[in-house]
């Protein structure tokens, strides 16, 4: 199957017709997803952070941070938990082919990732209900797991990833797997730059969205330390991790040039093997050209090899059929990432020099503008570097061994969950920020009346005024 | 041999999140079944509070059950989720709409919008159990070959797969009636005590029957795994009948001690774990009945069953603590609802079972529209139909 000409399955690939919308599926869930996963991974850290300071220093103002963002947080993880699982189920509904392949070989690092799912939920159950009765620091120890887990969970996750780019590990003899290194799997040869990426990359997702809520309440004039101090623990951990983001990226760029020449020669234009190969920052590759970018010369094999002189191999290396669809979108993915992120390396360094010429944050409204969108724009980057690994692949989806063709499902009928996908998740995406905003106005007007409804849960109004102080 | 561990650890799994992540989704169901907004909210109270902590915890079980499923069976994994497209599809929209009803229900402020996110919760606890029992269902009549290119709508509609689906649904609700009986108990609540195991009594009635009827309809449609249910596995079926009966008769009793609702709910949860592996040990070895695939020859590597046990192991060692932990931590009812106050308060003030405030209650259309007995009693009936007319097919 894996052997045939890849002419051969893209056009099987026409003929069956559900290869689009199952890549198009899965981006959606998975692009959802992601944003959802961030928070589950970092938001714990934040809201500890927030708790510690707020324990340590007798804190008012940063636990009750803490509590309202860990009542958020209860939204968000189990929107995440749901969504997850949607992502569990299209790997055999949408990718059989795959799975039935080399489900023997990736779905090793899954089971670790389920065993500190575990932890993640179980541990979030304590943490985010036991606000009310459980002593402060043995609460606080409660939320440590959730943090962990986050992390080694995300690590888990993405090993698999990194396989489909690096696949290694495994032996397999006339389309049967017959042994498995489990450990050579988890840590493959590009999981070592995109665990350390995606990771970081949650951190400071989070960290700037926290922040940009605060800015824009700032913005809107409402200066005072509730505010401020929101921002600041959000901001500062995550403008702090901007530039060891930057450098694992650097870093994991070089490495894709070596190992996935391909999906490089993509996000940096380079249609044929050359040495002094020039960079493109911007512009739209078509027939041979690039329309609007700028161009620098030898400045893409400085940075694949330190040397203007650097062989960059180029696109021509591989038959059309192996290079992916779309090298315009590759790379101004690729471009907005790395914009993007040293943008928000900018706002980092404009409010480290404030506090180091005079121990305060920057007063003028562009800082607070950016501040504001620097959430936005940090997911955006995420987004970004994911379409990159992702549609660089093709039309592989286990790296030079299985197309993505040969692994979507043989079923019909794709378009019609797609569909139903987009629709549920508008909804169910619409209903979060809605209701994340709408406990933030409840919590501004300090008023719970309108909360306390015959139906459901019944809030008490007195219980809230007793937890906003009590501790 | 390492594959039949797996293939235990797989069955732990399963049973795990049946007598776990079931008991959710029979909550759920009696959300759907406790009437009007005023009526019906004691119970929603006590529901929403009993699975709120530990809702997401259970429903891991699912994810560690797929992917232990896919990494050790891997074959027969891609073959069932082909097959088994449309029902799992179902399944899947269910668990999404359930997990985000409940916790959207939980943070809304305006009632209509309460109700809607309820109804999405409660209606999808009911959908979840259903399109699972089909696929199990499928699956045990052999309706999955070994190579599967498409889907297949008559794999799930027949009449054992269809009964296995109200089966589900039916052992949800009586685990779910019979863990909130005793939570019931414990808050000292006698009214929601009653109304509960009168709830379980029903439950256990229509998931025995329900029982019996796959039991006979198996007969016919798989008859190797009948001759399994009646021969290998008969003792793991007398237990799961005898602990249904003990049930019925310890809530009959109706006690009030906190170690008498303990002993009925781990008899309880005996009873079907007796059931789920009562079916796996009549199928044993086979993995997808009337294919030669079995545990060991559905795709998986000796390493990988080591691995999985490994991670099985370290499961027992993190996760079996945790969930002791999360699970006395609820029982001691340290687990309030975050910034919100509790409704143990409310029962404290003497309010359990009362609308908070008149003017919230609207005269408006409610999607929770008629009272428990009726409902319930329709719900029979309508099974009881569906029962016949498979039987006459």
């Amino acid at each position: 199957m894996t052997h045939a000409g890849p002419a051969v399955l893209l056009a099987v690939a026409r003929v069956s017709g559900e290869v689009v919308p199952a890549r198009a599926q899965m981006a959606t869930t998975l692009g959802f997803h992601i944003i959802l996963a961030c928070l589950g991974i970092a938001l714990p850290s934040v809201v500890l952070l927030a708790e510690f300071i707020g324990l340590r220093r007798r804190d008012e103002t940063a636990l009750r941070l803490a509590r309202r963002w860990s009542q958020a947080m209860g939204v968000l993880v189990a929107v995440g938990a749901v969504t997850g699982t949607v992502l569990s189920f299209e790997m055999g509904l949408l990718w059989p082919g795959l799975m039935r392949r080399y489900g023997a070989v990736l779905g090793f690092p899954f089971g670790v990732e389920g065993l500190f799912f575990f932890l993640e939920a179980i541990f979030a159950g304590i943490y985010l209900w036991g606000w009310r009765r459980l002593a402060g620091w043995a609460h606080w120890w409660s939320g440590v797991p959730i943090a962990l887990s986050g992390i080694f969970g995300a690590m888990s996750v993405i090993a698999v990833n990194s396989w489909m780019n690096q696949p290694g590990g495994f032996a397999q003899r006339g389309g049967r797997i017959v042994s498995v290194n489990p450990a050579q799997v988890f840590f493959n040869r590009a999981a070592i730059y995109e665990m350390p990426h995606m990771i970081l990359a949650a951190y400071m997702v989070t960290g700037f969205l926290v922040a940009g809520v605060y800015a824009a309440g700032i913005l809107r004039g409402r200066r005072d330390r509730h505010h401020y101090t929101g921002f600041a623990l959000g901001f500062v951990p995550a403008a702090v991790l901007t530039p060891f983001q930057i450098f694992v990226g650097d870093t994991a760029a070089r490495a894709i040039a070596h190992d996935q020449p391909v999906k490089y020669a993509s996000m940096e234009y380079v249609p044929r093997t050359a040495r002094h190969v020039p960079e493109w920052l911007g512009g739209v590759y078509a027939g041979g050209r690039v329309y609007g970018g700028v161009r620098i010369p030898d400045l893409d094999s400085l940075l694949a090899g330190f040397g203007p002189g650097t062989r960059v191999i180029g696109w021509d290396s591989v038959p059309a059929a192996d290079r992916p669809p779309v090298v315009w979108l590759i790379h101004l993915c690729f471009d907005v990432m790395v914009g993007l992120a040293f943008l928000l390396l900018l706002a980092g360094l404009w409010a480290l020099y404030e506090w180091w010429r005079r121990r305060r944050l920057p007063p003028q409204r562009p800082f607070w503008w950016a501040g504001a969108v620097s959430g936005v724009a940090a997911v955006v980057a995420m987004e970004c570097g994911w379409v990159v690994t992702e549609v660089g692949r093709q039309p592989w989806v286990v790296y030079r061994l299985q197309t993505v063709a040969a692994a979507a499902t043989t079923n019909g009928g794709v378009i019609t969950s797609l569909s139903l996908v987009i629709i549920v998740y508008a909804v169910i995406g619409a209903a979060t920020i809605l209701i994340l905003r709408m406990l933030s106005r409840r919590w501004r007007r300090g008023d719970v009346s309108e909360a306390a409804v015959p139906y459901g849960p019944n809030p008490e109004p007195q219980d809230l005024a007793a937890g906003e102080t009590g501790r | 041999m390492a594959a039949y561990v797996v293939g235990g650890i797989l069955l732990a799994g399963i049973t795990l999140y049946a007598v776990l992540g079931g008991a959710d989704f029979g909550a759920g169901l009696w959300d759907l079944l406790a009437g009007t907004t005023a009526r019906g909210w004691a119970p929603r109270a006590l529901i929403d509070e009993s699975i709120t902590p530990v809702w997401e915890a259970n429903h891991v079980w699912l994810v560690f059950d797929l992917v232990i499923f896919w990494t050790a069976f891997p074959h027969a994994f891609a073959a069932v989720m082909t097959t088994l497209a449309l029902p799992l599809w179902l399944a899947l929209a269910g668990i999404v709409l359930r997990g985000a009803g409940f916790a959207f229900r939980k943070e809304l402020s305006r009632l209509p919008a309460q109700r809607a996110a309820g109804a999405a919760f409660a209606f999808s606890s009911l959908m979840t159990p259903f399109f699972m029992g089909t696929v199990i269902g499928a699956i045990a009549t052999g309706a999955v070959p070994a190579v599967a290119s498409h889907a297949s709508l008559d794999a799930w509609t027949s009449p054992t797969a269809l009964l296995a689906g109200f089966l589900f649904v039916a052992a949800c609700g009586y685990l779910a009636a019979v863990y909130l009986t005793g939570e019931a108990a414990r808050r000292g609540d006698q009214r929601l005590q009653a109304y509960f195991t009168y709830r379980a009594q029903a439950a256990a009635i229509a998931a025995g029957a329900l029982s019996l009827a796959t039991l006979a309809e198996l007969n016919t449609s798989s008859p190797a795994l009948y001759a399994g249910l009646t021969g290998r596995s008969l003792p793991l079926v007398v237990i799961a009948g005898v602990c249904g009966l003990a049930v019925v008769a310890l809530l009959a009793a109706g006690r009030r001690g906190p170690g008498w609702h303990t002993l009925t709910r781990v008899i309880a949860a005996l009873g079907v774990a007796a059931v789920v592996w009562g079916w796996g040990v009549a199928q044993y070895p086979v993995l997808l009945p009337g294919t030669p695939v079995t545990l060991a020859s559905a795709g998986g590597t000796h390493a990988t069953f080591v691995a999985l046990i490994v991670v099985a192991i370290a499961a027992v060692i993190l996760v079996v603590p945790s969930f002791a932990l999360l699970f006395s931590l609820q029982s001691r009812r340290l687990l309030g609802t975050g910034e919100q106050g509790t409704l143990s308060a409310a029962a404290a003030a003497g309010r359990t079972g009362q609308p908070r405030a008149a003017h919230h209650q609207r005269p408006a259309p409610d999607p929770h529209r008629g009272p428990a007995t009726p409902g319930a009693a329709l719900g029979t009936i309508v099974i009881a139909m569906v029962i016949r007319r498979l039987r006459h097919r």
